[in-house]
This record gives C-alpha cells, sequence and structure tokens, in this order.
C-alpha cells in the first residue's frame, strides 16, 4: 500500500456556477485538503463539501467505476472522478470542470440524465422484435452462439458517463451530432439478430451528417472512453456498412 | 401546490422498480418512476456476478429445477423466508432470464465440447453437452447444489439494468430524475401518493396515485463501510415507517459479503469464489476447508463471512494500516479466464488498488452488502396495513431470504418481484378509484414545507448533520455488525437514541431552499437513525444466531422461541425506540421443516412442530403413489402466481418435466 504521497497539501480549483442562485457568477474556487493513502477525488470532493462547503454539487452514485455518474473533467482531460486516486498527479494541483456538451445543473453536476434517454429515443436502444411474437416465457430461449453473446457484451459495457461526448471535436461544432455513445449503441443492435433493424433503416438514423458522416475522426472518444470501447473501429465499421448501403440504394 | 397524478408511482428507478413499472404500463395503467438519479445509475448495475434461474443448460447445472432452487434458498435463508414466496421466485426466475434474454441481455451461453475449469483449486475439464449449445449458461455461487446463476461476464447488473431501462424507454414510462419522495401521503389506512422535492429547483410536489411502490434499494449506507452505492440510504424503507402503521420486517438481518476491497469497500464478485478463487490468510494458507470441509469457500455468504472474522481474531489476518484484512487469490484462474469473465474486478483492483489480479492477492474482508430487511409486504406485495403501498426488491421485506441471503438471488429477486408483484400492482390499480382527498395531499405537502423552513430558519448552536451522520455510521460499525453481543447492541441503541433526540435540533451553514447537498442531508439523516435504530433494537432483542444475524452471547438458532418475523413500527414521531412485534413462521405450513443448513455448523433448538410436520410430510407423499413432483409439492404447500406466469419451465434435454 503506498504511503509515500502521505502528507501532501492538495489544493482542488473547482469550477463553481449554481443557476438556481440569482446572481451567480461563474468563478473557481480554491480549497486545500490534506492527501490520505489511496484518496480518490470522490473522497476529496466529499470531505471539500463536508468541511469546506456545504453547497457543492457532484454527482457520485457507485463510487467503484460502474455506474458513469461521475464523469468530469480532471487537469483537462474528461475522466471517472471516483476511481481517480490522487496519487496519481505528481503536482498537488488538481483542477475540476464540469462535462462540457451536457446541461448545467450546478457546478460539477451536469444533466447526462435528460441527454441520454433523448439520445436513447432518437435511435431506439432496444431491441426491435419487428412481426415477430413475444416468445412464451416457459419455453426454452432461442439460442445464441456463445462467442457472438460474448462479442455484444464487449459492445454493451458503455456506461453513459458521457466523456466520449464531451471529448468529441465534432460534437462540440454540431450540436445534432450523435457522437461516440450512440454509435456504439447502434453497432450493438446493428451485431444482435434479436434486433431485426435492417441496414436500410439504420441509414435513415445515421447515414448522414448528424451521423457517422459527420466524425472528424479525432478520435477523443477512443482516448478518453473508460471502459476502453472499441470506438474507432465500430464508427469505421458503421461508416463502411452505410457506404455499401447509399451504394446500394442508387 | 403543484400536483402530478397517475395511476401507478414507483419510487425507485431500479431493476425492481423498472420492472413493476413496465408491468403497469402493459396493463394500460399510467405509470411514473420517481429516481434521484438516471436509471440506469442505480445501484442494480453493481450486480456483478448474476442471477439465479434454474435453467439447468450447463452441464454443472444439469438435474437442477425449481425445487432445488427452492430448497437452496430456503436454506440459505437459515428457515428465516416465507417458503411461499420463495416457492413463487423460483417458479418465476426462469422466465424472468428467459424475458430478459428477448428484451436484450447478452447472457453467457453454453459452449458445446470440452473447456477448461477450475473447482476447488484442481484444474479440471468440463465437457458440455451438444444439445445445449447456445443456451444460458450458469456459473457455481455460494450455498448452491447446482451451477445456476446467470451472467454477462461480471456486469450482470449493468447489461440487466441497460435491458430493462430501455424496455422502459420502448413503454414510454417517463422516469422523473432528480425527484425525493419525503413522506408518502396516507390517511391511516390507504397510500395515496408522495410529497417529492425537486432537487434541482427545491419545489415540493404532491405526486398522487391508485398505487405507490417503494423500491429504493437496501440501507447499507447506515455503516460506515458498504459495497453500497451512496444513494443505498433505506429512505424508502423510512418512507413506509414515518406513517406510524406500515411496518418494517426483519431489519435487524444485513447481510456482510466476505470480499470487499480494503480499504474502499468496493465488491469483489462471488463469482471470483464460484469460479474457483481461494481465501488464503497471512501465511498463503487456505483455511476455509478447515472450517468448511463441505462448501469451503462456497459456504452462504453469512458463513464465509463469520469464518473469516473469527480467523482474523486469530491473528491470521494480514495487517495494513486500515486493520487486518485477507486476501482473495484468483491466480490460479488465468490471465483469459480472467480478463474475459472478471473483468470488473480487474478494473477495480488496478484503479483502486493499483494492482494485477492475475498476478497479485486482492486484500479484502467482510463488508456490509445487502438488507434482507425492509418495508413488510404480503404475497402480493402489499403493505399488510395500508392498501396501495407496495413494495418490491430490496427495499421490500417480501421475504424469499429470511437471515440470508445468497448470491445471485438478489437481481433474480429484484426482476422476479417486478413481474409478479407488479402484476398485483395493476390489479389493484383496476379496481381502485383515484379517490383522493386534495385536503390529505396539501396537510402532508405544508408539513414537510413547515421542516424543511425550520432547516432553512435554523439558527446556530445545533448540531450538525455530516457529525451525527458519522456518528450513527460509525455505531452501526462497531456494535451491529457481523458478531454482535447483548451489552454492545445495549449501548448502540442508547447512543442512538441520543443522536435521534440531536437531530430533531439541527443547525445549517447552508441555508439554500433550492439544490442544497447539505438540506438533503438533514432531510435523510433522522430517518436514517430511525431505521438504525430498528436494525439495532431489533437485533438486541432477537436472542438467538439465525443466518447473518449472530449472537456471540446466543449462538443457537432457537426455533422454539425465535422462528418469527421482527416487524418495527414507528408509533409516534417523538417516540425514540420502534413498537417491536413478531409475526410467527407456521411450521406446519413449510415444505421444508427446519433443519441444518449442512454448512455453518451451529446449535439448533427445535421448533416442537418441526417433527411433526416432517411425519405429516411423509404421510402426505406416501398418501400419492406415482405422482410426479409437482402434484406433492402442490398437495405439500400449494401457491399461487399471476396467471401469466403459471407454466411449467422447459430445460434442455427433459422439457416441461
Amino acid at each position: 500500500m503506498s504511503t509515500k504521497n502521505r502528507g501532501r497539501t492538495l489544493k482542488f480549483h473547482i469550477f463553481r456556477y449554481n443557476p438556481q442562485v440569482e446572481g451567480d457568477r461563474p468563478r473557481m474556487q480554491a480549497f486545500e485538503v490534506e492527501e490520505i493513502p489511496q484518496m480518490t477525488i470522490f473522497i476529496a470532493l466529499n470531505q471539500i463539501r463536508e468541511k469546506l462547503d456545504r453547497s457543492l454539487q457532484f454527482d457520485f452514485v457507485c463510487r467503484a467505476g460502474i455506474c458513469g455518474s461521475c464523469a468530469m473533467i480532471i487537469n483537462g482531460r474528461p475522466n471517472l472522478a471516483c476511481r481517480t486516486l490522487t496519487s496519481t498527479f505528481k503536482k498537488p494541483q488538481i483542477t475540476l470542470m464540469p462535462l462540457p456538451a451536457f446541461e448545467l445543473i450546478g457546478d460539477l453536476s451536469v444533466d447526462t440524465g435528460k441527454f441520454n434517454r433523448a439520445l436513447s429515443e432518437r435511435i431506439g436502444t432496444w431491441v426491435h422484435i419487428g412481426k415477430a411474437q413475444p416468445k412464451d416465457l416457459s419455453r426454452l430461449e432461442e439460442t445464441m452462439e456463445p462467442d457472438l453473446a460474448d462479442e455484444i457484451y464487449e459492445l454493451d459495457r458503455c456506461i453513459e458517463c458521457g466523456c466520449c461526448i464531451s471529448a468529441c471535436g465534432t460534437k462540440r461544432m454540431r450540436s445534432d451530432f450523435l457522437g461516440a455513445m450512440g454509435f456504439m449503441k447502434i453497432a450493438r443492435f446493428e451485431l444482435d439478430p434479436r434486433d431485426k433493424r435492417t441496414d436500410a433503416e439504420w441509414y435513415e438514423v445515421i447515414g448522414n451528417d448528424e451521423g457517422v458522416f459527420g466524425c472528424m475522426s479525432l478520435m477523443g472518444c477512443e482516448d478518453f472512453c473508460p471502459k476502453d470501447l472499441p470506438h474507432q473501429t465500430k464508427i469505421a465499421y458503421l461508416r463502411r456498412k452505410m457506404i455499401g448501403t447509399a451504394l446500394a440504394k442508387k | 401546490m403543484k400536483i402530478v397524478y397517475a395511476d401507478s408511482l414507483v419510487i425507485g428507478g431500479g431493476l425492481a422498480g423498472l420492472r413493476a413499472a413496465i408491468a403497469t404500463r402493459q396493463r394500460g395503467f399510467d405509470t411514473i418512476v420517481l429516481s434521484l438519479i438516471p436509471a440506469k445509475r442505480s445501484h442494480s448495475s453493481a450486480a456483478q456476478g448474476g442471477m439465479q434461474a434454474s435453467l439447468a443448460a450447463a452441464i454443472k447445472g444439469e438435474g437442477d429445477n425449481e425445487d432445488v432452487h427452492f430448497a437452496d434458498t430456503v436454506r440459505g435463508s437459515d428457515w428465516g423466508c416465507d417458503q411461499t414466496v420463495a416457492r413463487m421466485f423460483v417458479n418465476t426466475a426462469p422466465k424472468a432470464a428467459r424475458e430478459l434474454a428477448m428484451w436484450g441481455v447478452p447472457w453467457s451461453r453454453v459452449k458445446k465440447g470440452p473447456r477448461q475449469a477450475v473447482i476447488n483449486a484442481e484444474r479440471v475439464t468440463i465437457v458440455e453437452k451438444d444439445d445445449a449449445h447456445g443456451y444460458i449458461t450458469g456459473r457455481d455461487f455460494g450455498g448452491t447444489k447446482k451451477w445456476r446463476t446467470c451472467y454477462t461476464a461480471d456486469g450482470t447488473g449493468h447489461t440487466m439494468l441497460y435491458a430493462m431501462d430501455n424496455k422502459t424507454i420502448e413503454c414510454g414510462i417517463p422516469v422523473h430524475e432528480r425527484k425525493e419522495a419525503l413522506a408518502l401521503i396516507h390517511d391511516g389506512h390507504t397510500c395515496y401518493g408522495a410529497v417529492v422535492r425537486d432537487l434541482i429547483t427545491g419545489e415540493l410536489i404532491a405526486y398522487l396515485a391508485k398505487a405507490t411502490t417503494i423500491a429504493t434499494g437496501g440501507y447499507g449506507r447506515l455503516y460506515a463501510i458498504t459495497t453500497n452505492a451512496v444513494v443505498s440510504d433505506g429512505i424508502g424503507c423510512a418512507l413506509a415507517l414515518e406513517t406510524g402503521v406500515a411496518p418494517l420486517g426483519n431489519m435487524e438481518a444485513v447481510q456482510f459479503h466476505p470480499t470487499a476491497i480494503v480499504p474502499a469497500g468496493i465488491l469483489t464478485t462471488e463469482g471470483c469464489r464460484g469460479d474457483g478463487g481461494l481465501l488464503k490468510d497471512v501465511d498463503g494458507y487456505r483455511f476455509m476447508p478447515d472450517y468448511e470441509p463441505e462448501k469451503k469457500e462456497l459456504a452462504s455468504r453469512d458463513v464465509v463471512s463469520r469464518r473469516m472474522t473469527e480467523h482474523m481474531r486469530k491473528g491470521k489476518g494480514v495487517p495494513s494500516p486500515y486493520g487486518p484484512h485477507l486476501w482473495l487469490d484468483i491466480t490460479l484462474l488465468g490471465k483469459e479466464h480472467i480478463d474475459k469473465n472478471l473483468r470488473e474486478v480487474k478494473e477495480i483492483c488496478q484503479y483502486f488498488l493499483g494492482i494485477d489480479p492475475v498476478k497479485d492477492y486482492i486484500p479484502v474482508r467482510p463488508t456490509q452488502h445487502y438488507s434482507m430487511g425492509g418495508v413488510r409486504t404480503q404475497l402480493n406485495g402489499e403493505s399488510p396495513a395500508l392498501r396501495g403501498l407496495f413494495a418490491v426488491g430490496e427495499a421490500s421485506c417480501w421475504d424469499m431470504h429470511g437471515f440470508n441471503r445468497l448470491g445471485g438471488n438478489s437481481v433474480a429477486e429484484t426482476v422476479v418481484a417486478g413481474m409478479i408483484v407488479g402484476e398485483y400492482i395493476a390489479d389493484y390499480c383496476e379496481s381502485a378509484a383515484l379517490d383522493i382527498p386534495t385536503s390529505v395531499a396539501r396537510s402532508f405537502v405544508d408539513r414537510e414545507n413547515a421542516r424543511i423552513n425550520e432547516l432553512i430558519g435554523s439558527r446556530a448552536g445545533g448540531n450538525d448533520i455530516y457529525d451525527l451522520k458519522n456518528a450513527m455510521q460509525e455505531i452501526m460499525m462497531d456494535k451491529v455488525g457481523i458478531f454482535r453481543n447483548g451489552p454492545d447492541l445495549q449501548k448502540a441503541v442508547e447512543q442512538l437514541k441520543v443522536l435521534l433526540v440531536r437531530s430533531r435540533n439541527i443547525s445549517m451553514r447552508n441555508k439554500t431552499r433550492s439544490s442544497n447537498p447539505e438540506l438533503v442531508e438533514a432531510i435523510r439523516v433522522p430517518k436514517m437513525i430511525k431505521l438504525a435504530l430498528c436494525v439495532a433494537y431489533g437485533a438486541l432483542q432477537r436472542t438467538e444466531s439465525r443466518g447473518a444475524h449472530s449472537r456471540e452471547d446466543h449462538p443457537e438458532r432457537n426455533d422454539r422461541d425465535w422462528l418469527n418475523r421482527t416487524l418495527a413500527y414507528w408509533k409516534n414521531e417523538k417516540d425514540e425506540l420502534p413498537a417491536l412485534e413478531y409475526e410467527p413462521l407456521d411450521v406446519m405450513r413449510m415444505e421444508i421443516p427446519p433443519g441444518s443448513r449442512g454448512y455453518g455448523a451451529a446449535k439448533i433448538i427445535p421448533h416442537p412442530d418441526s417433527e411433526k410436520r416432517t411425519q405429516e410430510i411423509e404421510e402426505i407423499t406416501k398418501s400419492l403413489p406415482g405422482a410426479n413432483r409437482f402434484q406433492i409439492q402442490k398437495a405439500l404447500m400449494p401457491y399461487e402466481v399471476p396467471e401469466k406466469y403459471k407454466g411449467k419451465n422447459e430445460r434442455v434435454g427433459v422439457g416441461h418435466e
């Protein structure tokens, strides 16, 4: 267990703004915290709130890197705050900003929920069974190739934290751009044989500049995905597929 | 007063709440889900290892069925569960797994032919059947006779919750996020909805509904160190308790998971041991076979946690700045297996401990994990005292877990209870009129508003809410933990009473009425202290050891005097202790009368009816020569589930037998 950083005083520079309070203005505020072994930003922020400022807003739920609530910009890079150890920063200066591209609730808290629900509704992130009838639940389930099930799981690991969205150059210029989170979900359902949507139907959703053809291939999504999802491969795959679909249409 | 109307109001957007909401929506009822957070962030997502369902496709699950799952669940509960509910559950769990398969969960599947596995520290080759290829597979878990736990690597809760929330979105069910219920609206007989605070604007809203369902999860955050998410503070249970009429059941039944990492308290799944991982001590010695020769690392959680604690008390723990711990060794499973099936565990080890579990041992210690207690319900999920109030999942004491829940039975319960109770909620919506005097709603909104005004207007000199919360969590850790005893519990109760009184005089530093984290705590913590008192006082009064409730001064399981369920009431707001009543479990109606669990050797003081019921069961069985297992089961303990879930479950190779 590392104790080499014991005794450091960390200086947090935190974005503050509460839109609910009339007259409040965006600003940066500094807080000092004594570092303890295995301190995460989750632990530090809770200490700051409890001891120094009872109004500080931030979001944590699982605090284990699983639920995706706590993404923020940490020293300039989007990441999950709960699993970021303060000892990973050589300098004891840590700057925290809310994720851009999402509606601000206050301080470090942003409304990913509203964004994610809208995205789900826009691309239909559920299994579309088409004309098939729901199966009798007492009967054996449909079989699936084990390797395919594993492959779908790989793409189903997105935690909707928003890191890819806030790291996306295209998204920052074009607010209606679907973004890597949306592409990953489409890749996931496109791979799933239980979903009966056709390439032509997918084309309607992403065969345009708001979809895969808008991507400038800066790949911030790939660089900052905390779950290491294969964004680059899947965006390239969808693009090839949509070009094929477009050509077939002509 | 802002009012929102619905037929079905569900408080909590985890697996149980969402599944219940889908049930009422599919029956045509206007349904709203309230959630503190986006639904996909609920604590259900943290379930790693899997859900139990007796699908029996994997070779090590061969011969599994409802009966075997039922017996495991009853034994796991240390005979504290409601056996009728356990039957309803095991009947429906396979249907739940199959429904989720239709809704998109990419369950791991059986792959025909030979594969390597680790069983009891030995590498063995398992050969899967050809005709099972592609069906949902299962892994081994604690306290089970068969490999029954369906999974997607160790992200099972995540894939289940995503499939469920996606279905919720498909159904068009609104989820009102960042909303917190402060009180139930009721008249002492019927529940009409809840007073709700918008966590961003601070506005109070009356949500009025025919049926109100509590699905807010467990109360792990009563403890300083827990695997639970920060939202698992038991507030849903407190809402029911504060009605003064609705009882909570078995609040003293609190589970400690054997393998949470030290110091963060984050879970590493039981799948680690199910897949072959071992527990080792300071000398690198595998100690569990000495204590539990039969099930070893895979006895039920309460037993393994106690054995680990016993072993550390003998000085065999590994010293650390955070106290002693033991090692979880999964290195023998190999890199390929860990990368594929235990990758969340690997990530957690990397990020929080800076170690690689492919090469390094994981520091672990038993840590608060699950709440068996909760809002007491009848078989249909409704409170026995308040019409129109339902509870599902961990927030409830429907009571399929009794005094210890088996790993894999929790996410299974959430979905199954959502399915079954969801139908009963819809039945209730069908029969009930939305006939609510707005004056009742008004009085509750006014009351909550007055409380908030009092907090916002508080002067200096009162108590600090964080101090009270920290003190409560420490008391629960120190005195209401894995091993309990009379004097410590007595002290805990006295200290918690003091905290409760102090919580009635709070001084706030931050007096903002809109989003205000301190105000949220000031509203929640007094409720949590009441729950803590229910746990501690219930534990003090229960002078026996059953499942996870382990009294050093009363080590025997006392079926003669304690084969019952604790009911806790908070009759008057000014009370300092809950009123406890006891609901007997009727041995003469049990399908399996109380006996030995087969692990965790404990002395049992038998119930006078146990032998009588055993004989009766023998006679009933003998009187039905040639009867199949369904007919015998029906003769022993008939049970009902909603019509749509009555079908017999089909299995590979054996059909609907």
